[in-house]
């Protein structure tokens, strides 16, 4: 007898308490299966590829092979071990917190500024926040195919250009010291228009009347800016700081392209450390393990964003 | 300086004479100009005859003598038209589903009580939590499962349900007068009926939003169709750029791959350039996407 299945269970008329609830339960459900038929579509693919998935990274996290064509067998928490042990994921970990203060701070700075610049809307202004905004149209491969050619070694845009003032050419994409930081720039590039977006959408609240109050009790730019601009703007700072923390983790097309992570792992992120586990060394015990460590790591931002998305969603 | 004056025409009269924010602007229009010079350069490049020579490559100024032999090298090499197609192939297949998925979800949260909504209205929302570019991997093997490995659907299915589409619709459908909806219900229409000739035609702004951010977002994606597809002919164009671009690297040929990038990018760019202001406002409500 199973308690999944309450219809199975042996109701008798001399149990009428129960029987009530199991009425009034079976009653509600009844009232609620349209809304059920109508989410069942959307529950059956969030079912198989989220929680689903979810449930497989735990369970592969607990499984290994000795040989590509071996069986699986349990083997415990040792792909985790395995993982935390391998100074290649260090490494990554590491690249991946430089890499995610490196684009996040630059790019919500410039984001403000841009914003700051073109908050009033006049055909100029368009043009210039369109200018900005192209970067994020594109697929971050076709971006890396054009930094390719501008972080060429002496023939390239940067060299052509500015490399000529430098004492020594630097190899941007093959010193593993500078490596990362040519990665940033694209990112950097690519993000700071989007970033944009949200601080236009933000200054739209500071309310004008206050700013030129502020200006005739003789406040400067940077004290209307410091303090009504930005206590005003703390609600869009959060929002696009966990969005680009989360950009930091999860874009990762660029590396692929222009380093494969190299040279000597100096551009290797975490979720192309994943990659490469999965695909190239085909294993999945250990690549799902560091999917577990980096989704374990992800969860206090994640309840942040989890927070701020329900405040904004307004709650059922 | 009447330029200036132009700008600011609509400022505050009493902060027309500060100079920071005219240096932000100007500091704002250099840096817009540099953001420009790797699509300048792409157009430059593409243009450019391989007789002017690698040294001439990154020359910003354009070409004398303008050829078109870059577009059909890469057209060529590339198999181009045939990533076009997958690409398109994938961005409107997972579209049409999801528009299905969507609005009946949305509806379900918006204008029906049924028991248990707030957990599932978590469900929904754990989606966007959980940035599905992580769950590769789990994704992979499933999809391997399905018998879908290397498939065009295989690469669609992890995005047919999503959360970020059903609250819009919710919102949507939520601002829309239940008056309509009654009134259409006396009159004997279904639940179906209902959404398929009050809710959706009434929604269109925001199924156009939600058309615009999904189908650049699959069109950008990389690393999941990378790890799906295994056949040259089935890959989309990220992929096949990636895959070109390494073999063009090779032999130096930087015209071509700038002609190729132009390729991939251009149906994107010009249906920006066209709906402009719509591309905006729906990335600003993509942020939870």
């Amino acid at each position: 007898m199973s308690l999944a299945e309450p219809a199975a269970l042996p109701v008798a008329a001399s149990v009428a308490p129960r029987l009530h609830v199991l009425k009034r339960f079976s009653s509600r459900f009844k009232a609620s299966l349209p809304a059920y038929l109508l989410l069942l579509p959307s529950l059956i693919f969030l079912a198989l590829f989220t929680y689903g998935a979810m449930g497989r990274v735990f369970i592969d996290a607990l499984y290994q092979r000795a040989t590509p064509k071996a069986p699986v067998r349990f083997v415990g928490l040792d792909n985790v071990n395995a993982v935390l042990a391998d100074p290649a994921f260090a490494g990554a970990v590491i690249n991946n917190l430089l890499y995610a203060v490196g684009t996040a701070i630059p790019s919500i700075a410039l984001a403000l500024l841009f914003a700051l610049a073109l908050a009033r809307t006049h055909a100029v202004n368009s043009a210039l926040r369109a200018a900005l905004f192209l970067p994020v149209l594109i697929p971050m491969v076709a971006a890396s195919a054009l930094f390719l050619f501008i972080f060429l070694p002496n023939v390239g845009l940067l060299d052509h250009y500015i490399g000529r003032l430098l004492p020594v050419l630097p190899n941007w994409l093959g010193d593993p010291d500078i490596a990362l930081y040519a990665i940033m720039v694209i990112t950097i590039w690519k993000n700071a228009g989007y970033y944009m977006l949200f601080f236009l959408a933000g200054l739209q609240a500071v309310p004008e009347d206050v700013m030129e109050a502020a200006h005739l009790d003789g406040a400067g730019p940077y004290q209307r800016f410091r303090h009504i601009i930005l206590p005003e703007l703390k609600p869009t700072f959060l929002f696009v700081i966990v969005i680009a923390t989360l950009n930091a983790v999860t874009q990762v097309d660029h590396v692929f392209v222009m380093t494969k992570g190299g040279p000597s792992n100096a551009t290797n992120l975490v979720l192309f450390y994943i990659y490469q586990q999965a695909v190239e060394h085909y294993d999945i015990g250990k690549a799902s393990a560091a999917t577990l460590l980096t989704l374990a790591a992800l969860m206090g931002l994640t309840a942040l964003s989890f927070r701020t998305m329900a405040n904004r969603e307004g709650g059922p | 300086m009447k330029l200036i004056d132009w700008l600011l025409k609509d400022a505050p009269l009493a902060t027309r004479r500060e100079i920071t924010p005219k240096l932000g602007f100007l500091l704002t229009v250099l840096l817009a100009i540099v953001w420009l010079i790797p699509f300048l350069w792409m157009g430059v490049a593409t243009l450019r005859p391989a007789s002017d020579g690698i040294n001439a490559m990154a020359e910003l100024v354009p070409s004398l003598k303008p050829t078109l032999d870059n577009i059909r090298d890469a057209w060529e090499i590339g198999d181009f038209p045939r990533y076009t197609l997958n690409t398109t192939f994938i961005c409107t297949g997972i579209l049409l589903v999801q528009f299905v998925t969507i609005t009946l979800a949305g509806f379900a949260f918006a204008r029906l009580d049924f028991a248990g909504k707030t957990l599932i209205f978590y469900l929904f929302l754990m989606q966007l939590m959980l940035v599905p570019v992580l769950l590769i991997v789990p994704n992979l093997t499933l999809v391997a499962q399905l018998g879908l490995y290397d498939t065009l659907t295989g690469v669609m299915m992890p995005f047919f349900a999503s959360a970020f589409g059903t609250f819009l619709m919710r919102q949507a459908f939520e601002a829309i007068p239940t008056e309509l909806e009654d009134a259409a219900r006396i009159d004997g229409a279904s639940l179906f009926q209902r959404i398929r000739h009050i809710y959706v035609p009434l929604s269109m702004p925001s199924f156009s939003a939600f058309a615009i951010i999904s189908v650049t977002s699959h069109w950008n994606d990389f690393l999941w169709p990378l790890m799906v597809i295994n056949s040259p002919d089935k890959r989309p164009l990220t992929v096949g750029l990636s895959v070109f671009t390494a073999t063009a690297e090779g032999t130096q040929a930087w015209g071509t791959i700038a002609a190729g990038t132009l390729m991939v990018i251009a149906p994107l760019l010009i249906t920006f350039l066209i709906f402009q202001k719509r591309f905006i406002s729906s990335f600003v409500t993509s942020g939870i996407k």
